[in-house]
């Protein structure tokens, strides 16, 4: 039972990070169609920042996490600015293109910068793990739930509740009839590319401490986003988030009582079979078509 | 018409000048892991590497040239191993390589060496595969997991309480699995008990899974084994879960970054090395050791980093020795030359014994194995 309860825990704390991952690319998606190869990238890039500020400035690792929050909301609005609105997002194609080409330019960006040698990120909190019922919770890692969760829910509200986020979903629906009403599109997706960004960044620098940072550490993040996506739904906001925690415990789960070999393969396994049974995505309500 | 005679005579002028630049120096081939899920290790080994040229050179070279190091990155996939010694043997030209950390990475560049006949000196490799499989190119200065496993024996009565029973946690490539499967040889013909071997993926950063399955297997001991970075996560990890197990790495990687982070006050793990900077005096050749140490702290280079980069140190003095001995730097020769070839090298003396099927037999050298400890950040000889 300890140990059922220690594989819960310890894939919720995953899932969590899953979860802020997913979203991050499926409202980029979803409002804009741009399918984000660079998303680990601005992940690994918030790491980066966390790992530059905290080991290397010595600066406060709760300020380096809004920083790095900051720095990618800018970096993904001047990728959206730069590159994506210059060629007005017809080309499904060309987009592709230009998202995997930020991809490269930044890992080798990072690689050129920080050498290819791990980097460790100190934790501000007690290493020593807190201990309820024979369950061992590292500090850290509560943080990293703590603090994901209250980003899910806050970003929930954004999305639900203001005005941002109410022409943000008019977008998403209907990009003609949003601009009818008055919505700004445009800034509306530099907004949104920005947002999906800082959200990547965060979930790197909430985990620079956690894991170590590397230049290539985008590629496993990347690809878990885009299985939490498809997942929970392409553009779906709320199946992310729960296709996140989904992943995460199917994967602690299967390697637990499976096969820890297989440990990735039992979550692309239950990904195919939904694909499958649900291509729409797990927890995507049926969506418009055309 | 006169166009095509300038043209040539241009294009014979590069010719010559490019033979004549490559004729300067005997170019060494070397193909790392300098990106990827390995990249710390195979940073130290090429650090290593280019510390042996320096020397070399500083004491006149090889025959009267100076070396030069071609390094390649092998961006710790096996793909791009082939494509590296591809490209150093077919562009490059070189005689002779150094690689390619791993025994994934060095089985994957093994039938490249065949095709083109070039010898390569393995500093990095535990598979017992690399030297059984019938490769005459191949001679492998460090340990395979057998060896390391044997040595690892010798040492059982030094742990209390005694290791009784055993569980696995490698990462799943040949390296890892290749062993697991020599440690529970070894350790269950010592009576040993063997419990469960969990897998990690060589990218994997999260290990809690594997960790909290092995927690409660009854085991006293968990042996892992994986490169620097995974090596850091599963130790930290483990000590984060509250894992009572004793925990021993393999394969003579160490977690640096725990020396300047350690994990939860009191954690001890155990680690088998090649070479320990902090017990040098106690190498069979002290002075050279120390040369190798000196030169690596002159360029300010990570101390723990010292545990690898001997390897690319020993390679490197050890090709050297070859195309030395050889008379000429020609491939032939200098695997011809490798079997004559007898050293003192940072982790003791090299020479290759006869390894796999008769008549197309690799060369294995059998180098010293050396065990340590780690808690809270300080290392001490066990």
């Amino acid at each position: 039972m300890d140990q059922f309860l220690q594989h819960l825990v310890n894939g919720t704390v995953l899932g969590a990070t899953y979860a802020l991952l997913g979203i991050g690319l499926t409202l980029i998606f979803g409002i804009m169609k741009v399918v984000n190869f660079a998303h680990g990238e601005l992940y690994a890039f918030g790491a980066y920042v966390a790992y530059a500020l905290v080991s290397l400035l010595q600066m406060d690792y709760f300020v380096a996490l809004v920083l790095a929050a900051g720095l990618g909301l800018l970096l993904g609005a001047a990728i959206e600015f730069l590159l994506l609105r210059r060629c007005r997002l017809e080309n499904i194609d060309e987009v592709m293109l230009i998202m995997i080409g930020v991809m490269i330019i930044m890992q080798n960006a990072e690689l050129l910068a920080w050498g290819g040698v791990a980097k460790v990120v100190p934790t501000p909190f007690p290493q020593e793990s807190i201990i309820v019922g024979g369950i061992y919770l590292s500090p850290t890692r509560l943080f990293v739930l703590g603090a994901a969760i209250v980003l899910l829910l806050a970003f929930y509200l954004v999305i639900e509740r203001s005005r941002l986020g109410l022409a943000m979903r008019a977008t998403f629906q209907d990009e003609d009839a949003a601009r009818i009403v008055g919505v700004n599109v445009s800034r509306i997706y530099t907004l949104t590319f920005g947002l999906g960004s800082s959200l990547a960044a965060i979930t790197g620098a909430l985990l620079a401490p956690v894991f170590v940072v590397t230049p290539t550490m985008g590629d496993l993040a990347s690809l878990k986003a885009f299985a939490i996506v498809i997942l929970g739904g392409l553009g779906n906001i709320r199946g992310a988030a729960l296709g996140g925690f989904a992943l995460a415990l199917i994967e602690e789960f299967g390697a637990a009582y499976i096969s820890t070999a297989y440990r990735d393969a039992i979550g692309f396994l239950v990904i195919l079979v939904v694909m499958i049974a649900r291509p729409q995505g797990l927890f995507a309500a049926k969506e418009r078509v055309g | 018409m006169l166009i095509k005679p300038l043209y040539a005579m241009l294009l014979g002028g590069a010719l010559l000048a490019s033979q004549a630049q490559a004729d300067d120096t005997i170019k060494i081939g070397v193909s790392q892991p300098l990106t990827g899920s390995v990249a710390a290790s195979g940073t130290y080994v090429t650090n290593g590497a280019r510390l042996a040229v320096e020397h070399i050179n500083g004491e006149g070279g090889v025959l009267g040239k100076p070396l030069e190091l071609v390094i390649e990155d092998n961006k710790s996939n096996p793909r791009e191993a082939v494509n590296t010694a591809e490209k150093l043997i077919l562009r490059d030209k070189v005689p002779v390589m150094m690689g390619a950390w791993g025994s994934t990475f060095t089985l994957a560049t093994m039938p490249k060496l065949e095709e083109y006949g070039i010898p390569m000196v393995v500093e990095t490799a535990s598979s017992s595969k690399v030297t059984t499989s019938g490769n005459p190119w191949v001679f492998r200065i460090s340990p395979t997991s057998m060896m390391e496993a044997q040595a690892f024996a010798k040492q059982l009565s030094s742990f209390t309480p005694a290791i009784k029973k055993v569980d696995f946690l490698s990462v799943n490539n040949d390296w890892g699995l290749g062993a697991a499967g020599a440690f529970k040889e070894v350790l269950e013909s010592k009576g040993i008990e063997v419990g469960r071997s969990e897998i990690i993926a060589p990218d994997a950063t999260d290990l809690s899974a594997q960790l909290a399955a092995i927690k409660n297997s009854g085991s006293d001991t968990i042996i892992v084994t994986s490169g620097v970075e995974q090596l850091t996560l599963a130790i930290r990890q483990a000590a984060e879960q509250g894992i009572k197990q004793r925990l021993i790495t393999t394969g003579g990687s160490f977690p640096e970054p725990l020396v300047k982070n350690p994990g939860p006050k009191g954690y001890v793990s155990t680690h088998l090395l090649f070479f320990s900077p902090w017990t040098a005096d106690q190498a069979l050749h002290p002075q050279i050791a120390g040369a190798y140490m000196d030169a690596w702290e002159a360029k300010d280079y990570p101390f723990p980093g010292l545990t690898e980069g001997f390897r690319g140190y020993d390679a490197i003095l050890t090709i050297a020795e070859a195309i030395r001995v050889a008379g000429k730097a020609e491939p032939e020769a200098i695997r011809d030359a490798l079997w004559k070839v007898k050293l003192a090298g940072v982790n003791g003396d090299i020479a290759f014994h006869k390894e796999g099927p008769e008549g197309r037999e690799s060369g294995q050298n059998t180098p010293n194995i050396y065990i340590i400890q780690l808690q809270d950040g300080e290392v001490s000889a066990l």
